[in-house]
């Protein structure tokens, strides 16, 4: 691996995350009026949130902001603040700071998308293997276009059926919520019984609409992998046909699945946000769906902020690591 | 010359010596018959934003309307929501207005795509490593997320047109970089280099020697695009942000989940929405993967 391509990959990641950081200090700008002020102005004006706090916040947003500084300088300052991962005041629930939230969201997030896209990408590319494999059991043949279907189904929707299937009309899993309604997060065996209790509807509604993506991937790659010599080769040699399943064919049609695997679980934090939203998960989704109803831009743009911030790291890593997993990708001459 | 006898396998391209338009269709549709199967299924539901007004009366899609939390009967056929809308009327009215996002935003993103894959492909150089450059920032960035943020910015002014806008503004760097690519394979063929040394400008090879030969591909990524825009555009209204004042059929199971219909067994406000966009995706999904053979040289041979 050489070092300028090292160099051009960083330049790369400052630049992605100097983009989401200039998009959310240009966008209340560029509406008609200035959004956030309004927003405050509304809140002390209905007096809907803590009118106490109003007057601290308008104070604490001229501080941090500059507002009454040039423009260039009030730029500087926010980048500064957006790399310190400092977003601010949340403005539906001040005085939390808007780290805090996102930081009390993220695990939910994180442990529902891991444990979902892996049982996902397993039973897919297992599916996918067989779909493709002349010597398996003939239904298997005809789950071609169901998967497709499936792949072509935005989760969320796929969703919104189970929690009535599963949840309303056969109520066999909690249909909302992170964890029973009346406790409070803690480390106990029996609050951890329960969030993944709760997390099984969510978690079912993204393995089935992502199993046909993997499935349908996997197919094309076994079939290309079923041509070659060496397969041909090794059933010559008399290999038995699990040995040939296993070890040529599946073997070599998998490496580009772990390729999109990895991309995916780059996309971890940002792959769930609606289907959060369905199950009224307690992730980041939920988080950025409220801040959208109240209007609360700084959580909003701190949620973006981090996601991507989150994504550019994962991806950094990835490339950096890909010619371990993958040994016919390398970044000689990239 | 960009019609569809690119697709031909050899042997059919010289046994009927000049297919006609129609044939080459049938020919073609007989080998892939999920085309025929989604244009059917999109063009029904196309068809229902099209006659539907003149059966019902789209005015009932607005609040107040209709008698409200009513369940399908005789007069309601499905049934109204909270706000007094009649449900039927919403589809019709809704219908239209979703697909018109997704082939506005589709084409926008598209030509876009298309402008800058064509330029990046063609001149190469500097130009095309910064726009490859930009297109591969703009890949690694959460699209949906951006959108939200854009979204969320101007959501007391969102309209149907500018929705579409807003999703176009994403919707460009994956047809840029897969044009490009094919541009890459087409500009060391021969005619072009023939353009080229008789002195064409690139202007002119672009668009005449290019353009067209990209035609069939672009037919292809054109439906792509729609159902990616679609899908992103239907992200956003479920979650409140579409057009408020505007039947779109995202904004109405953004509504039904907002007003709990689900736990109040009101299954006529969110299930008909929902088994629309899944008609719809799975409809532009088998479109698209009936014009693959156009769109995939690799699959040209096959058949």
């Amino acid at each position: 691996m050489r070092l300028d391509y090292l160099v051009r990959r960083l330049i790369q990641f400052l630049v992605v995350l100097w983009g989401a950081a200039t998009l959310n200090f240009i966008l209340p700008r560029l509406a008609p009026g200035n959004p956030v002020r309004e927003r405050l102005l509304s809140a002390l004006a209905t007096g809907g949130y803590q009118q106490a706090g109003i007057e601290e916040m308008v104070r604490a947003y001229n501080e941090q902001f500059g507002l009454d500084k040039p423009l260039w300088v009030q730029y500087l300052l926010y980048i500064q603040h957006a790399f310190q991962l400092d977003f601010g005041y949340s403005i539906a629930s001040y005085p939390s700071k808007v780290l805090n939230l996102i930081m009390a969201a993220l695990p939910w997030t994180i442990s529902l998308l891991l444990v979902s896209t892996l049982i996902s990408f397993a039973l897919g590319t297992l599916l996918g293997a067989l779909m493709a494999w002349p010597r398996s059991p003939k239904f298997l043949r005809h789950l071609v276009l169901p998967m497709m279907a499936l792949s072509a189904i935005p989760y969320y929707l796929l969703g919104l059926v189970l929690v009535y299937a599963l949840g309303i009309a056969l109520p066999l899993f909690p249909i909302s919520g992170g964890f029973a309604v009346g406790t409070l997060p803690n480390w106990s065996w029996g609050f951890f019984q329960d969030a993944i209790y709760h997390s099984i509807l969510p978690a079912f509604s993204i393995v089935l609409s992502a199993v046909g993506f993997w499935a349908i991937g996997m197919r094309g790659m076994m079939v290309t992998t079923e041509g070659e010599d060496y397969v041909v080769y090794a059933e010559a040699k008399g290999i038995p046909d699990r040995g040939i399943f296993l070890h040529y064919a599946l073997r070599n049609a998998i490496l580009p699945q772990l390729t999109s695997l990895a991309l995916s679980l780059g996309t971890v934090v940002s792959g769930a946000v609606v289907v959060e939203i369905v199950f009224g998960y307690p992730g980041v989704g939920s988080l950025l769906f409220q801040a959208i109803a109240a209007l609360d831009y700084f959580v909003i743009y701190g949620v973006v902020f981090m996601t991507v911030l989150a994504i550019a790291v994962a991806t950094i890593l990835l490339d950096l690591t890909y010619p371990l997993v993958d040994p016919r990708i390398s970044y000689r001459g990239a | 010359m960009a019609d569809l006898s690119l697709a031909l396998p050899p042997r059919a391209r010289a046994v009927s010596a000049a297919p006609s338009r129609l044939d080459v269709f049938r020919d073609y549709a007989r080998r892939n018959p999920e085309l025929i199967v989604g244009l059917v299924v999109v063009g029904a539901l196309l068809a229902i934003g099209l006659i539907g007004p003149l059966f019902v009366d789209v005015r009932q899609a607005q609040p107040m309307r209709a008698v409200p939390g009513q369940p399908p009967s005789a007069r309601y056929l499905l049934g109204t929501d909270d706000q007094g809308r009649n449900l039927l009327a919403v589809m019709v009215a809704g219908l239209p207005l979703t697909l018109k996002v997704g082939f506005l935003a589709g084409a926008v993103g598209l030509s876009i795509g298309t402008l800058l894959g064509l330029t990046a492909g063609y001149l190469g150089g500097t130009v095309d490593t910064v726009i490859s450059m930009i297109v591969d920032i703009i890949l690694t960035v959460p699209g949906l997320l951006i959108l939200i943020t854009i979204a969320a910015s101007i959501k007391t002014f969102i309209s149907v047109e500018v929705l579409a806008l807003v999703v176009a503004s994403l919707a460009w760097p994956r047809p840029t970089r897969t044009i490009r690519s094919q541009v890459l394979t087409l500009r060391e063929r021969g005619y072009i280099q023939v353009a080229r040394r008789s002195g064409l400008g690139t202007p002119e090879i672009i668009l005449f020697q290019l353009l067209p030969n990209l035609l069939p591909y672009l037919a292809a990524s054109f439906v792509t695009a729609v159902s990616a825009t679609i899908l992103a555009s239907i992200g956003l209204e479920v979650l409140g942000l579409g057009p408020q004042n505007d039947p779109t059929v995202g904004q109405t199971i953004y509504w039904a989940i907002k007003y709990n219909a689900l736990l109040r067994n009101m299954w006529w406000w969110w299930i008909p929405p929902i088994l629309v966009v899944v008609l719809m995706f799975v409809g532009l999904f088998l479109i698209s993967s009936g014009l693959d053979e156009v769109a995939n040289p690799r699959r040209r041979r096959v058949v």
